[in-house]
């Protein structure tokens, strides 16, 4: 043919080995189980679940179980005791013995009023991962949200749902928190509430930043005209592409959240005694750090960990989320 | 033929003003009248920022436009659009677009970005079939629909660009400027693939590149757009054969030659408008024939055939 361009000389393409058609999730865990720092972090979240949930009930020991002849015991586990460590000694002598408990074992010792510090521990990483996860989830629900809806639709809305975040940000976090706690009375839901509302403000505005940028990429202007409608528009074109950094967002914010209820704990605005989180454990053993160093060393090591295999989780689970990663 | 039938697209007088404050507004388009016959390919050739994009985004209804008519079809689609006007349009004039890697979600699988054309609720066999098979028409295989965008070379994103383009089977496709982000070989190929669809579906292009070549290559009739004016327009051989205007003359010159002993005796002409005299406002649609358009006073006209 005259009228079409032709080729001076033309090779086959390469053949192509089909792609198995997976659905969405079995490729995001199938990525995901690939990294093994993700992975390690994620069973390390896991155990800490479990003993959030079963560590209380396997002690032996309440929470609030107060015995003064047993303060300040150090840990003795069984077994490990034989190897010279946990073995319930402090300086060459054994406590347990000379106070009479030789029979007991206190895995992570007693703090001073004798409450079992491992069955403490473990309520305290309940109440701290119930803070951190219910306020990274409300943090995100409410800042995406915000966010798209003020970045898609422009304008008017736009400008006052503006304004109306530089008034929040306009005050401090901590007045807010605390005049919320001090209002709502300590506890853990006011803390929950507290922490929702303070940390919202970031990610609505990094939502609204991508969304503003992905409103006018071809593929959304390609949706429009195919006649998508918009709530499709939003969750389908523009949500999964700001998902990655929503995540890190709230993956640093569980910490936060956490870290700002142990601040909390430090002034006295916590959870409030007998109950334990892990940042009011950290503060109790902070006031007796130089005699008894373990009813410290032992929450914050956890607590550290804590923190690093979410981070690790949120970077693996961005990355398993995002398919530009994912090789043929 | 009556003209209902005959012409698929009619843009009179359309303007589109984008506002910038309260004092300003950029003149993207102002005032551009053409008709598309159905089954041909309309050129649509202008510098940068002269208001292409912005005309194509208009008849496809991405902006409201400032004033003027457009009809599809015989039906006004210019004023405020009803639900029903919005869905007889979008079942009818789809999109091209020009950056292929953009233009496609990177989160989504092949098979979902040529899909979304479809209703939602098409059983799922039924759908997958209808992308398969739109797939194979634009030469990619059925096996690339589970994977992603950027598994793809450009040329390929073009081709899924226009597998969801005509899956919903639209007669008046806008092409903004979707070849000029390939290399040359590859150009060639997705213009034969769009020829190929054409003569097959009897589909209408409007076709908007910046380079004239290729326009004179596959279009029927060409419009020469300057600071959001048509300033002539006409069919292929009017606007090579015997341009009047000024700046086409400039953008004809402009085109390098394939023989190596004329190229470097080509002259490209200057076009300065102001300096020459020229005020678009002033100036009036004149019809030289049937199809020949300029946009000139009567002084301008005599001085440019003379
Ligand atoms: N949404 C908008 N708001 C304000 N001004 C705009 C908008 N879109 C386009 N413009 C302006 O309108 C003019 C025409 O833009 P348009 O994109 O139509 O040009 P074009 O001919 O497609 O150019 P190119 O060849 O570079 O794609 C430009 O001056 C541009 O700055
Ligand atoms: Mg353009």
């Amino acid at each position: 043919m005259t009228d079409r361009f032709a080729f001076a000389a033309r090779d086959n393409a390469a053949a192509d080995k089909p792609v198995e058609n997976k659905p969405r999730w079995a490729e995001t865990i199938a990525v995901f189980s690939k990294n093994k720092g993700a992975v390690i972090g994620f069973a390390f979240l896991l155990l800490m679940i479990i003993l959030a949930i079963a560590g209380p009930m396997v002690s032996g020991y309440t929470y609030d179980g107060i015995e003064l002849s047993r303060q300040n015991l150090p840990p003795r586990i069984q077994g490990i005791e034989r190897l010279g460590i946990f073995n319930g000694t402090l300086g060459d002598r054994n406590m347990y013995e000379a106070k009479g408990y030789g029979g007991s074992y206190f895995w992570f010792g007693t703090d001073k009023l004798g409450r079992d510090l491992f069955t403490r521990f473990c309520c305290g990483v309940r109440i701290s991962l119930i803070i951190g996860a219910i306020s990274a989830l409300l943090n995100m629900i409410i800042g995406v949200a915000f966010g798209l809806v003020s970045g898609y639709y422009g304008g008017k809305p736009d400008l006052l749902m503006q304004r109306f975040i530089e008034v929040l940000n306009g005050i401090p976090t901590l007045v807010i928190v605390s005049l919320l706690v001090i209002v709502l009375k300590p506890g853990m839901m006011s803390i929950i509430i507290t922490m929702g509302l303070a940390q919202w403000t970031g990610t609505a505005r990094l939502v609204r930043a991508n969304t503003l940028r992905l409103k006018e990429t071809e593929h959304v202007l390609a949706s429009k005209t195919l006649g998508t409608s918009t709530v499709k528009i939003l969750f389908r074109e523009i949500f999964p592409n700001l998902l990655s950094s929503v995540i890190v967002i709230a993956m640093m914010s569980v910490p936060g959240a956490i870290f700002m209820e142990a601040f909390l704990s430090f002034v006295g605005l916590g959870i409030p005694n007998p109950e334990a989180s892990l940042g009011s454990l950290i503060n109790d053993g902070y006031q007796s750090m130089l005699l008894y160093p373990f009813q410290m060393t032992i929450p914050a090591v956890f607590f550290a960990l804590l923190m690093l295999a979410l981070n690790i989780i949120g970077d693996g689970l961005r990355d398993a989320l995002d398919p530009t990663q994912r090789q043929i | 033929m009556n003209t209902v039938n005959d012409n698929i697209l009619e843009v009179r007088d359309l303007k589109q003003h984008f506002r910038i404050d309260r004092r300003h507004s950029v003149k993207a388009v102002d005032g551009v009248s053409f008709t598309i016959k159905r089954g041909s390919t309309f050129g649509l050739v202008g510098e940068s920022g002269s208001g292409k994009s912005t005309i194509g985004r208009t008849v496809i209804r991405l902006y409201a436009p400032t004033c003027g008519s457009v009809k599809l079809n015989g039906r006004e689609l210019g004023g405020k659009l009803t639900l029903q006007m919005k869905q007889y349009l979008t079942g009818r004039v789809q999109m091209i677009f020009q950056d292929p890697m953009a233009s496609l979600n990177p989160r989504k699988k092949i098979i979902d970005i040529v899909a979304e054309g479809l209703d939602s609720n098409k059983p799922r066999g039924e759908r997958n079939e209808l992308v398969y098979a739109q797939l194979e028409r634009v030469g990619l295989s059925r096996e690339f629909a589970g994977r992603y965008p950027h598994m793809f070379s450009g040329g390929q994103r073009q081709r899924v660009g226009i597998a969801r383009a005509i899956i919903t089977d639209p007669e008046l496709i806008i092409a903004d400027e979707c070849i000029s982000a390939l290399d040359m070989s590859i150009q060639a190929q997705v213009v034969n693939l769009m020829k190929d669809l054409q003569t097959e579906r009897g589909l209408t292009y409007l076709f908007i590149a910046h380079d004239l070549s290729m326009v004179k290559y596959i279009s029927d009739y060409i419009g020469v757009l300057h600071m959001g004016r048509l300033v002539e327009s006409g069919t292929k051989d009017d606007i090579f054969q015997n341009p009047i205007h000024p700046y086409t003359k400039s953008l004809i010159s402009a085109i390098p030659e394939p023989n190596p002993l004329t190229e470097p005796h080509r002259i490209s002409r200057v076009y300065d408008a102001p300096a020459q005299g020229i005020v678009y406002a002033n100036g009036t649609e004149r019809y030289l024939t049937d199809t020949h358009m300029v946009l000139a006073t009567d002084g301008e006209l005599e001085t440019w055939i003379a």
